[in-house]
């Protein structure tokens, strides 16, 4: 390959991930900016003085670690729910014997067909009756089992050695002894991948947070940024664009260094809702 | 000793085999099925019977669901002008997210498979999208869209451009919702396809290198054509993500101007909820055809992946 043809290769690869990131990087610089500079024109590419205050402003307009506490703990409760739910489920689909095994697990499979949209005004409807709206429950209890969990850890563990399986029960171990203490060890990786899209999903959620929190108080950091656009995105965009970054910050985190994982997830056939 | 672990290792398994054995672990398989049973039934299965409840069902004086209505719901879907509207918004937006987001993937998906110096660091990066949220994306280009202050419409004036307004012209309104959905799409399509084209096997490469074929030769004889299960799966993906997206068109829209944004999932949220409406049956009559849309889409894809297990 020749320099010039090589030179050129990079500069296209450089070009095509500068535009494809332009939102993250116009984000970034635009939250270090004033009001006035991001406004000005032409449109600056780097502030010229960057400043911390939109940061200070956006914790000012909403209360943004309350909200930032919210999405924490409902995006935590849902991992590890279906963290606990998917292990139980898979356990019992990949090693134990169970009559109407194979029709049990069409219905697991079932559910991933159903879209949340098709089902959430019943879901709504339940919560309003059960007094449940604007707590934790309702933003949590309906996503602590999923279909796709189980179908992922089903298929790591039915590569998992028989012999093992056979070898440890014979030795005395009971069911939830192996399970704990050798078969959740063994499969990290895809506990890994699971408990990343598990997160990602709960951490991004809209329609139902959307629906079910009324309060300042009780609202997760994806409604409370996308209302910062109602009130203040003709007058100041520096101050939406700071509180996205911080809303961006675990994300980004876990898609940088966690890559690997969410790729061993991906065909399993997840879908982003 | 060892022969006498031996013997007692096989009584255990002989008796393992015993019924009682048996009857305990399909107890404890049971067990272990039921917190996940049990939130299907209350959230997945329970509401869609209470949906298809409600679709035949309108609001009583005091705006609960209880008149029974039969199909006069979806007699009135069907005959609805503004209901053909929103299913011909769907059909557009769809169109326009999903071709959009599969093609631009592949060729970013294809640069990526390079074998140069850094294309690690390249294809994380790439990824970036995927860390965003609906609520985070659509709030970042609400701000490009920005009539004002805007990038797009700084870049129309670079060029003398008049303005256009992204978000409040009908005919501009809804690619602009589109293309905010295209690039959200991207980072997950880009990762799918990467992985679908590691997943072909090197042999094949060099025998067609061995024959003499060349790069853009290779690409489209080989590559593409042995693609072509992951193209699929990811068509079905985003197609059904397509159908279900709400936030960027909540925060972009709010459906408008004029209804030229509102999809299926939107009309349904704006039947529902939007406006104090609380009409819950018609709403429900949409989610009814929103589920059976989903389900033919997810149908199609069994279909053919079926075949393609029989043509291994």
């Amino acid at each position: 390959m020749t320099t010039i043809w090589r030179t050129a290769n990079y500069a296209a690869l450089v070009a095509i991930t500068f535009v494809l990131l332009f939102p993250l990087l116009y984000a970034l610089s635009g939250s270090l900016m004033s009001a006035r500079e991001l406004a000005s024109y032409p449109p600056p590419l780097l502030p010229a003085h960057p400043q911390l205050q939109s940061f200070a402003d956006v914790m000012q307009a909403i209360p943004l670690a309350r909200e930032y506490l919210n999405s924490a703990v409902v995006a935590a409760l849902i991992t590890l729910g279906q963290l606990v739910t998917a292990t139980l489920s898979a356990y019992a689909f990949a090693f134990l014997r169970l009559p109407y095994r194979d029709l049990l697990f069409a219905v697991f499979l079932a559910t991933m067909m159903i879209p949340w949209e098709a089902i959430i005004i019943p879901n709504y409807l339940f919560m309003a009756d059960q007094g449940l709206i604007n707590s934790y429950p309702a933003l949590v209890l309906p996503f602590l089992a999923a279909g796709f969990g189980t179908f992922l850890l089903r298929q790591f563990f039915l590569s998992f050695p028989r012999d093992l399986y056979e070898a440890a029960l014979v030795d005395g171990c009971g069911h939830l002894r192996f399970l704990w203490s050798i078969l959740v060890p063994l499969s990290r990786p895809a506990l890994a991948a699971l408990g990343i899209w598990a997160f990602l999903s709960a951490w991004n959620q809209y329609f139902w947070p959307l629906l079910v929190t009324k309060t300042d108080e009780m609202q997760t950091l994806q409604i409370g940024i996308s209302r910062l656009r109602d009130a203040e995105a003709a007058t100041a965009p520096n101050f939406i664009l700071a509180g996205t970054v911080l809303a961006l910050v675990p994300t980004l985190v876990l898609i940088y260094l966690g890559q690997r994982h969410i790729v061993r997830g991906l065909t399993a056939g997840a879908v982003r809702g | 000793m060892e022969a006498a672990g031996r013997g007692r290792a096989a009584s255990r398994v002989a008796s393992a085999r015993r019924p009682r054995l048996r009857a305990r672990e399909t107890s404890i398989a049971i067990a272990f099925l039921v917190p996940s049973l049990l939130v299907f039934s209350l959230f997945t299965f329970w509401p869609l019977l209470r949906s298809v409840y409600l679709s035949f069902h309108g609001s009583d004086i005091i705006g609960r669901p209880t008149l029974f209505v039969g199909s006069r719901q979806y007699q009135q879907l069907l005959s609805s002008p503004t209901f053909r509207e929103v299913l011909l918004n769907t059909v557009a937006f769809t169109l326009l997210t999903v071709l959009p987001s599969l093609l631009v993937g592949v060729g970013i998906a294809l640069l990526l498979q390079q074998r140069i110096r850094g294309i690690g660091l390249f294809r994380t990066l790439m990824a970036t999208p995927f860390a965003f949220s609906v609520a985070t994306a659509s709030v970042v280009f609400a701000v490009f869209y920005n009539p004002g202050v805007g990038v797009f419409n700084g870049f129309l004036q670079f060029f003398h451009l008049p303005p256009v307004g992204w978000l409040t012209d009908p005919h501009w309104a809804l690619p602009a919702v589109a293309l905010a959905s295209v690039w959200l799409q991207l980072g997950y399509n880009v990762l799918v396809l990467s992985a679908g084209l590691q997943a072909i096997p090197e042999e094949v490469y060099e025998a067609a290198r061995l024959d003499g074929a060349r790069a853009p030769a290779i690409t489209r004889h080989i590559t593409l054509p042995m693609l072509t299960p992951t193209l699929f799966f990811l068509l079905v993906v985003t197609t059904i993500v397509s159908l279900q997206s709400f936030g960027q068109i909540h925060i972009l829209t709010r459906g408008g101007p004029a209804g030229a944004t509102t999809t299926l999932v939107y009309s349904i949220y704006v039947n529902a909820f939007a406006f104090g409406n609380s009409n819950f049956g018609y709403a429900s009559a949409q989610a009814m055809v929103l589920f059976a849309v989903v389900l033919a889409v997810t149908a199609i894809q069994f279909g053919v992946l079926e075949r393609r297990v029989f043509y291994r």
